[in-house]
């Protein structure tokens, strides 16, 4: 980058031109605080806001007269403990396994299908705009909105019925509820892989193609030596962020499906039914478990992967300070964003 | 530090209590402005409802909050509220459901009876929505029971009279699905999704079998011959196919729909259905087909479950007597009857059902205030929403033959009694 290079020629030079660069650091400070105080507000704040709200419980006895006895109690791990005993613990391994299940599933599929999409826009032909606007419609429209959608076609006698000729009872437990909050997820955000895939293809100069197929190259080989390794960085991205949005999925089983249902019932959703019925300790200590969870996610899937979400490393393979930097901070976004995705989760 | 908090607490608690019984006029003090915190207003009545007290009360006025039209939400910005102690909101409307909850929390102040001079007039069991522990928390303004649609041109046809059992009910469809006309169609569907409709549904059952969900002394009471008699009944519809396999995903508007298309013989919903089920404009494939009966039961006619809506007051206003005042203004009979008028919801005032000029207008006032007199509450518990799960879930499962209906009533009397241990 521009700004990096000035920097390279600064340690030959004299003391006064150093001070002048320290000066330039507490200004950077200054300059950067109000960012760093609406971070501390909107994201570490809420953050340990929570992990203190799961410590305490409130409003859960009742006295003599039938009146809720009122103030907070500090109960420790209690709220925790409980989330991994008994019924409580079935319920939760349950909503974690349709969790983990779903980003699974839905990330495997929509990788494939984005990737696909990606490909079929990137090729030039007639009416090729129609279709890169087409195909991402879905992405347009917000979740709830696709989820009502999706339940009027998957109702008893909706579209989907009438298409394939039989009745099945699609928001009724079992594999079909799965399966319909499957389609309608890949069906959304497909489209977002696609688009991120698609700006990755543009960056990959068309003369390694050419050098390809004068070297005798069949297309398969093109896309598995020269397209997936290069819009590797891109694809990761992409990917990464899906995981970290499907860990948190709320709204599509909650409205396609409905709150209560066994075979979709997720962590987010867990959160939110604790929350409903005031009892926000318990509420906030399975936000805090799924915090945890996305975090330790999102951290194996950049160390084992590699993803470089911010762009810092590309470009830049002469600089191991500035790498490894880059590496940090990689580690440190993801854990950000999941931070905000529990925090929508809970509210 | 917690010790000290639990001792504060029931410290002011007791203070409290002094002042909660209902020889407690000194509560209700304070006139002036107020607002009205009530779900999103879809008839366009309740404005000119709020003029007419405006005009007559410039110094006093309310001031309508709405709120958004899922209780869901509703009930959550009041709790909100209430928690913050903030006094945004004065009057509540509250699902007759939310009461013990709102009451057992302090958000909202016992009411002294003699207050509401109209009370005595309205359908008791209406009032009883409003009680929590024997004592007033609100003022009921509307109602709502089950009725039970039929469509009279195929049983005329047929030459059968509505059903008061379910036995006579069953037997009215084998004649009637012996029809040409009736070729496909299903006997009965109510609300079977999983949501408050279940167990709205799951209790007419128990209750028109004779049994109850959470007894008169305010134990659950679900592991006995008739709640078994009650659910078994809804079952076997399920397994004879008489209830569509279908009506386990019907909400509301699903089942309306069916019956509408003329998918049902007989089906179970609120008084809202009969306006949209008579349109001539082409939705309803049925209007001037059908007509409204008080819902069957197992040896007589059934009980339906109450549906409604209270106002209260909150515990965190100021101006607490110009709310009692609005509160009786909104109950009383000549803007409960101009509300009907407009939105055709269900009022409390008895003597409304018998007034001839609504009947014409309304022809399901008759049948909806028998369903009403006997109807029962829905269990008054604190952890409402708890509980209702609890019910959905033991109800689901047996609808959906996962479990056995006496199973599902074991399951559901052991986790009733851990919920209400109070």
């Amino acid at each position: 980058m521009s700004e990096a290079s000035p920097a390279e020629t600064r340690p030959g030079k004299t003391q006064r031109v150093r001070r002048h660069d320290e000066g330039t650091g507490r200004l950077a400070a200054v300059l950067l605080s109000p960012t760093l105080i609406v971070l501390a507000l909107v994201v570490v704040y809420p953050i340990l806001s929570a992990l203190r709200e799961s410590l305490y419980t409130s409003g859960q006895r009742v006295d003599e007269e039938g009146f809720i006895v009122q103030g907070s109690e500090f109960v420790g791990l209690d709220n925790y403990t409980a989330i991994f005993s008994g019924e409580v613990g079935d319920r939760f391994w349950n909503a974690f396994y349709n969790t983990t299940f779903f980003t699974v599933t839905c990330v495997t599929l929509e990788t494939i299908l984005g990737v696909a999409m990606a490909l079929v826009m990137h090729k030039a032909f007639k009416g090729r705009g129609i279709v890169r606007a087409s195909i991402l419609v879905p992405w347009a429209i917000p979740t709830v909105v696709s989820a009502l959608l999706w339940k009027w076609i998957f109702q008893a006698d909706g579209a989907a019925n009438a298409l394939i000729g039989a009745e099945i009872l699609w928001s009724t437990e079992g594999w079909q509820s799965v399966l319909s909050v499957i389609i309608a997820d890949t069906w959304k955000t497909a489209p977002f892989i696609g688009l991120l895939v698609l700006a990755g293809l543009q960056t990959i100069p068309e003369e390694i193609y050419e050098a390809a197929k004068v070297d005798g190259a069949s297309p398969w080989q093109q896309f598995v030596r020269i397209t997936l390794p290069l819009v590797k960085p891109a694809l990761l991205v992409a990917v990464l962020f899906r995981m970290l949005d499907t860990l948190r999925i709320f709204d599509l089983p909650f409205v396609l499906v409905g709150p209560g249902k066994e075979s979709v019932e997720t962590l987010s959703i867990l959160a939110f039914l604790e929350a409903r019925e005031t009892r926000y300790g318990p509420a906030a200590a399975y936000a805090t478990i799924l915090f945890l969870y996305v975090a330790v996610v999102a951290f194996m899937f950049v160390k084992l992967l590699g993803a470089d979400v911010i762009g810092e490393k590309s470009g830049k393979p002469s600089k191991p300070v500035k790498g490894k930097r880059g590496r940090g901070k990689s580690v440190d976004r993801p854990t950000d964003s999941a931070a905000v995705g529990v925090g929508s989760a809970v509210s | 530090m917690s010790v000290s908090l639990v001792l504060l607490a029931s410290a002011c608690g007791g203070g409290d209590d002094g002042g909660g019984g209902s020889g407690d006029s000194t509560a209700l003090e304070g006139r002036g402005p107020i607002t009205f915190a009530t779900g999103k207003d879809t008839s366009g009545n309740l404005k000119s409802q709020v003029d007419a007290w405006n005009a007559a009360h410039a110094d006093e006025k309310v001031e309508v909050k709405e709120l958004p039209e899922s209780a869901d939400q509703q009930r959550a910005l009041m709790i909100q509220s209430a928690q913050s102690q903030s006094d945004a909101y004065s009057v509540l409307n509250l699902d007759v459901v939310w009461t013990a909850e709102f009451a057992a929390n302090r958000w909202v102040v016992a009411l002294p009876e003699d207050k509401f001079p109209d009370l005595g007039k309205l359908i008791p069991a209406t009032v009883d929505t409003a009680k929590y522990r024997d004592k007033l928390y609100g003022v009921p303004v509307t109602s709502d029971g089950g009725l039970l649609y039929y469509r009279k041109d195929l049983l005329d046809k047929a030459g059968v009279q509505p059903p008061k059992t379910w036995t006579e009910m069953t037997a009215a469809c084998l004649k009637v699905q012996a029809l040409p006309e009736s070729k496909g169609m299903s006997c009965y569907a109510g609300q079977f999704e999983k949501y408050e409709g279940l167990t709205v549904n799951f209790s007419e059952a128990i209750n028109s079998a004779g049994g109850v969900v959470v007894g008169e002394d305010g134990k659950p009471n679900v592991d006995t011959p008739e709640a078994l008699a009650g659910l078994t009944q809804l079952v076997n519809g399920f397994k004879t196919k008489a209830i569509p396999s279908a009506a386990i995903t019907y909400k509301e508007e699903e089942g309306r729909r069916a019956f509408q298309e003329g998918k049902l013989l007989f089906h179970r919903n609120w008084p809202y259905v009969y306006a949209l089920a008579g349109k001539t404009d082409g939705s309803s494939k049925i209007n001037g087909k059908f007509a409204v009966a008080p819902l069957p039961g197992k040896d007589g006619p059934g009980v339906s479950t109450l549906g409604g809506h209270n106002y209260a007051i909150s515990a965190f206003t100021k101006n607490k007597a110009t709310a009692a005042d609005f509160i009786n203004f909104m109950a009383s009979e000549e803007r409960q009857k101009a509300n009907v008028e407009k939105t055709s919801q269900a009022p409390t005032w008895a003597a409304l059902y018998d007034d001839a000029g609504l009947q014409k207008q309304f022809p399901y006032l008759a049948p909806l205030k028998a369903s009403i007199d006997t109807a029962k509450s829905r269990p008054k518990v604190v952890k409402y929403g708890d509980v209702s799960t609890a019910i959905q879930d033991a109800a689901y499962n047996a609808l959906t033959l996962k479990t056995e209906p006496k199973q599902a009533l074991t399951d559901l009397q052991t986790k009733l009694s851990s919920l209400i241990t109070q």
